[in-house]
């Protein structure tokens, strides 16, 4: 299906219309908006590979040195980077998974099963996008401290198991990628419904469902706020880790910088490999039907 | 046709005279799996989000109306007294301002450069996947990681943007000292975070728009701008709806840009320069007075809905594009 369409569009012509503003500046302006989003992170690198003292030069340094693996060292001397990393992996993880598999679920029944408030209920999960639940947070707290939840990673993987931009996501894929007469036949055959989602729909579902899940573990990795409220630095997540290191250190930027180098080039250098099904995914789920 | 009449016809008959109690029972739970499965389906989502969603943005209003801190049992319900407290609070309002105005500077030009982005990337191109990849960068780096770096970019003596400022003879600027500079310090970070993403969105809407009436328009002799504005906005426009709506929803609640670059000081700089209403609800929970942290919530859920109802009705409303 996917490869269907990224053949057509490939296919239409190169060059269509006038050529209004002129291409050069075009590229120009592109070019000039790629280098501003990745000066930071590569500003980042430079500070991470020096020491505290090439910061107060002027010009400031421009190209990497060679302080960065004992900068590293010092991260993980500072704060507990490594259980950081994989309580962050556990939980993005986690969340990912889940909310991949009841997306698809629920996907499934908005997009192919008839049932009485169908149509309501898809409107009330839109309607749900639209909810500041950060708002919540006060009585969220409360609530993981009765169920003595904080400081654990089950405070941060539970609330995040379903997401309401998943089961729009999935519901809109599937409405289109998968044919009624796949369904057909399953019921022909004697599936039940919930062997039509093993046998079918789950097939079909796993490039969109790959997208989902790459976005909400990218977005579950960088999550700040909840995770600083309910978590302890002893048990951090990488964010809350770099946070200490941000808040704790102040005057050594070095320090900070490398935590943030550390804490985002993982996912830059997933995001570099897998960016273009991202962004396929992203603009597939913007269209609104 | 012709063959097919007699097999129908064949296959009707034994099936119908007698119907055995098993079949009875199988036909219940097939039609129980058929009418019940959707829900079943459906329902993780519904109860997880109202346990973890729902359920405690409406508590808030209950503890709202409380003197309630968290480590002792006693509330005493106060009524509306955390509300009247909180209108006379002369902090509230400056986070109300602080708040707005971040969220003006921020969102903006955001939006309006995002659409000129969409608008540039939606022609072939080459590197069309280079150049679409770079602008969600920002985005996936965490907001953490933005703020440490900006706020270094930011320095007022070794920082990278005074300097640059200084081959321009503007002297060093104390980025984190004024209100106007300090808002312009955060609003860069969001929009610098937040642009290349809702650029694709709109590109994603953009690409929908049949190509006939630009080539139509095109004959007419109408120019580039004249087709972003009269052609490309107006068939966009519900896209454009609701990236303002999140958007302001993102912009009300703005919390880690102005909490990081305070450098973890709860009141958003010294004098309260750039405390957000995030920041004052986080600083009140700190506290441990949730009573009154709760009520700027609610306060704050006022404001979302009213902003963005109005700005709904804006973009609804405006014909023929939003320039």
């Amino acid at each position: 299906m996917t490869g269907m369409t990224a053949n057509r569009a490939k296919a239409r012509p190169a060059r269509r219309g006038a050529p209004g503003a002129p291409r050069r500046l075009i590229y120009l302006s592109l070019t000039a908006v790629a280098f501003f989003s990745a000066i930071p992170l590569y500003y980042s690198v430079v500070v991470a590979s020096r020491d505290n003292a090439a910061l107060a030069e002027v010009p400031p340094p421009l190209v990497p040195g060679g302080n960065f693996f004992a900068n590293v060292a010092r991260v993980f001397d500072t704060v507990p980077f490594g259980l950081a990393l994989a309580n962050s992996v556990l939980v993005s993880g986690s969340i990912a998974l889940s909310v991949m598999f009841f997306s698809t679920l629920a996907g499934f029944a908005f997009a192919k099963l008839r049932f009485r408030g169908r149509n309501a209920l898809l409107l009330l999960t839109v309607a749900t996008m639209m909810v500041p639940t950060q708002l919540g947070i006060i009585p969220l707290y409360m609530l993981m401290v009765k169920l003595e939840w904080t400081g654990t990673m089950y405070a941060l993987i539970v609330p995040a198991m379903v997401s309401a931009f998943g089961v729009f996501f999935m519901t809109q894929y599937l409405s289109r990628a998968l044919p009624t007469e796949l369904l057909e036949a399953g019921r022909v055959d004697g599936c039940t419904t919930w062997g039509l989602f093993w046998h079918v729909v789950v097939p079909v579902a796993r490039p969109a469902a790959a997208v989902l899940g790459m976005l909400t573990f990218m977005s579950a990795w960088n999550d700040y706020f909840w995770p600083l409220v309910v978590l302890t630095p002893e048990n951090p997540t990488v964010q809350v880790a770099l946070s200490t290191l941000a808040a704790g250190y102040v005057n050594d930027y070095v320090l900070g910088l490398t935590g943030t180098a550390l804490g985002t080039l993982p996912l830059v250098i997933v995001f570099g490999l897998l960016g273009k099904q991202i962004i396929g995914g992203i603009m597939q789920g913007a269209v609104k039907g | 046709m012709a063959t097919r009449a007699p097999d129908r016809l064949a296959a009707v008959p034994p099936g119908k005279p007698v119907r055995p109690r098993r079949r009875v029972r199988r036909h219940l739970v097939h039609q129980l799996d058929v009418k019940g499965s959707p829900y079943a389906y459906v329902a993780p989502f519904f109860l997880l989000f109202s346990a973890f969603g729902l359920f405690p943005l409406a508590y808030t209003a209950w503890v709202s109306l409380h003197e309630w801190v968290l480590l002792s049992d006693e509330q005493t319900f106060v009524g509306l007294d955390n509300f009247r407290t909180l209108l006379a609070d002369d902090y509230f309002w400056n986070a109300t301002f602080n708040t707005l105005s971040i969220g003006v500077l921020s969102t903006v030009p955001q939006l309006l450069l995002a659409i000129w982005l969409a608008h540039l990337l939606n022609r072939p191109l080459r590197a069309q996947t280079f150049f679409r990849v770079t602008l969600l960068l920002p985005n996936v780096t965490s907001v953490v990681a933005v703020v440490v770096i900006f706020s270094q970019l930011f320095g007022r003596d070794f920082g990278m943007i005074n300097w640059m400022l200084s081959w321009f003879g503007v002297g060093a600027v104390p980025w984190n000292e004024g209100v106007a500079s300090s808002h312009v310090a955060i609003s860069i970070m969001i929009m610098w975070r937040w642009t290349g993403y809702n650029a694709l969105i709109f590109l994603a809407a953009m690409q929908a728009v049949p190509r006939e009436l630009y080539e139509a328009a095109t004959i007419d002799g109408a120019g580039e701008f004249t087709q972003l504005r009269r052609i490309t906005i107006p068939m966009i426009k519900p896209t454009i709806v609701f990236v303002v709506i999140t958007s302001t929803i993102g912009a009300m609640q703005v919390l880690a840009e102005p909490l990081l670059f305070g450098v973890y000081t709860l009141t958003g700089g010294v004098d309260r320069q750039y405390q957000t209403l995030a920041l004052f609800i986080y600083e009140n929970f700190i506290k441990l007075d949730l009573g009154y942290a709760s009520a700027i919530s609610w306060m704050m859920f006022i404001f979302i809905v009213v902003i963005a109802g109005i700005n709904y009705l804006i973009t609804r409303r405006s014909r023929g594009g939003l320039l």
